[in-house]
């Protein structure tokens, strides 16, 4: 992974200077409530319902065994013991004291991490796919480019008050685990006819309360030209999006009111004033940041393994757990591991220090000293020898992290909702709750198959509810919380936006109306077929028929 | 009135205009003028041969000033909140692509934590929000010793040091 030298490490350093003396300066009264805001977001820093929520940043969620004890320890020392990883592959603990922030960013700091534009109208940590250098179906690994961007987005000094916050995603391979077409830029590596390796461009994707599919602005562009290009989106943006009203300042607004291919030109247009200017990306450099990623050393005799194979055959509950929680991996003999966040009595995507430590440990041992964090709020272990599988199992079940759900209906992404954000309408945490209780039977959720439920307490759509097979959403109706559904959403290459089901339904109901969802599932499907597939064959009316058949 | 420009505190007797209708008399003395008065009273202004300035806001196309550029001792640039960052595109499209060699003003809503970024993209002095202390804002400009990509000022990509 990447290892910062001297100049990344001098920045981070700086960064918590910094910091410390404006948070001096808040607390001395030199800088007001509202003076102090846009500096505090910038480090990832709000001020919550019930106390500050701090933020940190993962960049495309790779961290490594001593990042992650990092990560265990603040939760330890400054928060109470459990952090929340979330949709976009960062860290959040919900209970630090204001006053302690400069001490945590610079614990972070030691270990080459920081919370540098987790929040605020800037560019924020870019995000990539989750099985990104390991995955058969990649073109190439995207993670240098992430880190390329990375570097060019930290303290840009033109785009750090923009409109509005502003979200990269980077995918490589042929199935999009990144969300790539709901961010403000998605950039997909493809190949072009000549058979050389570049980028496809999205713009103007995103979800909130107008939720749009990004659309390709740039169909391929060399490599070398990345950043330039990327330059010249924000300074369009930068210069034309809405100020006047928060609720269309994004970009996806912009390109919608400009038009798709009024946008690219612009872009187009500004590109061309930079394009072979300093912002033109050395092969070096590029060559410099994939060395940062190369593989570790496979054994080359894992295949030859046997004990995976009769462990599947031996053990009912090992082989339901690898079923749904391993990943092909592109080296024979190897697996990534998922590990589930989302066992039943936890809110999803939490994990405490304990669970921290300990998974650091099993990295050391069986996965190179590497986790990653996945958008769907798991961990993941990507370089586990099939023959370590049976053990690495056994001592996640010890620690209630061997859930077998991955992909599941109880593999639910889930905002923070009423129970800590300052935003939201409604709870979630309390639905994905009352959706483990109902659906407990683990044949049961295995015959359904994947279900993706996505979950927001609010429009502003953190839980990405648009995008989910099933998507839930949390409104307020005179002070009582209900829940919108909607069917049929995707974030993956095939990206859809759900439609909704109708009317919102009572709380209490939630898990009910999923279950009579199913239930026309279950009735409809044709073979193999995934709810998601079934209901784009079938469409709204049988489900709709059935969940308000008695109104 | 003191204002920091080139690194340092210094005095300035320059006054920004912030409303003046295109048919108003041409001020006595330096004045910075809206872009607009300066645009109807051009010729009048010019034949006055004496420094000139304007300023303008977020709105502007930058490229409408190329002509006059020559023209302008100051181009000050209205922050007229914190959050909003339009000018900090002008300063560099000022500098980097139109050429601007003249003095870049920051007005408006302009504190210490922007400094820093104000700088890189090329604007040079910086009128301080009235309540706040010259000197702290003074601070802002040092915040960072490393800058990871190319602006308006002298910084490389840093990855051509490496």
């Amino acid at each position: 992974m990447y290892k910062y030298d001297s100049y990344d490490q001098t920045i981070v350093n700086e960064r918590v200077e910094q910091f410390r003396d404006q948070t001096r300066r808040f607390l001395a009264g030199e800088l007001s409530e509202d003076e102090f805001r846009p500096l505090r977001l910038m480090n990832g820093l709000y001020i919550q319902r019930y106390a500050p929520m701090l933020r940190v940043a993962i960049p495309y969620g790779l961290l490594s065994s001593k990042q992650m004890r990092m990560l265990a320890h603040i939760a330890r020392k400054y928060d109470k013991g459990y952090g929340h990883f979330s949709t976009r592959q960062n860290i959040q603990y919900n209970w630090p004291k204001l006053e302690t922030v400069p001490d945590i960013l610079a614990e972070l700091a030691s270990v080459e991490m920081h919370a540098i534009q987790t929040s605020g109208n800037d560019i924020r940590n870019t995000t990539s796919d989750q099985f990104a250098g390991i995955a058969e179906d990649e073109l190439e690994d995207p993670r240098p480019y992430c880190e390329i961007i990375r570097q060019w987005s930290t303290f840009h000094p033109e785009f750090s008050f923009l409109p509005r916050k502003f979200k990269i995603a980077v995918s490589g391979a042929q199935r999009d685990r990144a969300a790539v077409q709901v961010h403000d830029i998605g950039i997909y590596l493809v190949k072009n006819e000549s058979g050389e390796i570049g980028f496809n461009i999205l713009a103007g994707g995103g979800l909130g309360r107008t939720p749009y599919i990004g659309p390709s602005i740039k169909p391929f562009i060399e490599k070398q030209h990345l950043l330039s290009y990327l330059e010249a989106i924000l300074r369009v943006y930068n210069r034309h999006g809405r100020r006047d009203n928060i609720y269309k300042a994004r970009i996806k607004i912009l390109v919608n009111d400009l038009g798709a291919e009024e946008f690219a030109r612009q872009v187009e247009e500004e590109w061309n004033h930079i394009k072979d200017g300093v912002m033109k990306l050395d092969q070096k450099e590029i060559d410099r940041v994939r060395a940062y990623f190369t593989p570790p050393e496979y054994d080359p005799a894992a295949a030859e393994d046997t004990s995976f194979e009769s462990g599947l055959e031996s053990n009912q509950a090992f082989s339901n757990w690898a079923n749904r929680n391993l990943f092909p991996h592109k080296i024979p003999g190897y697996k990534a591991v998922v590990i589930s966040l989302k066992a039943p009595d936890i809110a999803p995507g939490d994990a405490t220090d304990e669970q921290m430590d300990y998974i650091a440990d099993l990295a050391d041992q069986y996965s190179f000293a590497e986790i990653v964090v996945t958008h769907d709020q798991n961990l993941i272990l990507p370089n586990v020898k099939q023959s370590d599988l049976y053990a690495l199992w056994e001592k996640l079940t010890e620690k209630d992290l061997a859930t077998p759900n991955i992909g599941l209906l109880t593999d639910m992404i889930c905002c923070p909702g009423l129970d800590f954000c300052s935003l939201a309408n409604a709870g979630s945490i309390p639905i994905a709750k009352q959706i483990n209780e109902k659906f407990d039977n683990l044949d049961y959720l295995h015959d359904i198959g994947e279900v993706k439920i996505k979950m927001s307490g609010c429009m502003n759509a953190c839980g990405h509810h648009h995008v989910g097979h099933i998507g839930i959403l949390g409104v307020d109706k005179k002070g009582v919380e209900f829940y919108q559904l909607t069917l049929g959403g995707s974030s993956e290459k095939d990206a859809s936006l759900g439609d909704r089901l109708g009317p919102a339904i009572a709380k209490e109901e939630v898990a009910n109306v999923i279950g009579k969802i199913l239930d026309v599932y279950v009735e409809q499907r044709q073979l193999d077929e995934r709810f998601l597939d079934t209901y784009r064959r079938v469409g709204m009316t049988p489900f709709k028929e059935r969940v308000y058949a008695d109104n | 009135m003191q204002i920091i420009k080139d690194k340092a505190i210094v005095d300035d007797d320059w006054p920004v205009i912030r409303e003046l209708e295109s048919s108003d008399p041409i001020p006595e003395g330096k004045a910075i003028l809206p872009l607009a008065y300066w645009q109807a009273n051009r010729d009048q202004l010019l034949k006055n041969n004496s420094e000139h300035a304007v300023w303008i806001d977020g709105s502007v196309e930058t490229g409408e000033l190329l002509d006059d550029l020559d023209h302008f001792s100051i181009i000050a640039l209205d922050f007229p909140a914190f959050k909003d960052g339009r000018s900090y595109s002008h300063a560099r499209l000022l500098r980097e692509r139109y050429g601007y060699k003249g003095e870049l003003r920051a007005i408006g809503d302009v504190l210490r934590d922007q400094l820093f970024f104000m700088q890189r993209c090329g604007i040079n002095s910086y009128v301080i929000r009235e309540d706040k202390d010259i000197n702290d804002a003074l601070n802002g400009l040092n915040d960072f010793t490393i800058r990871y990509q190319a602006a308006a000022d002298d910084a490389v990509p840093i990855y051509k040091l490496r």
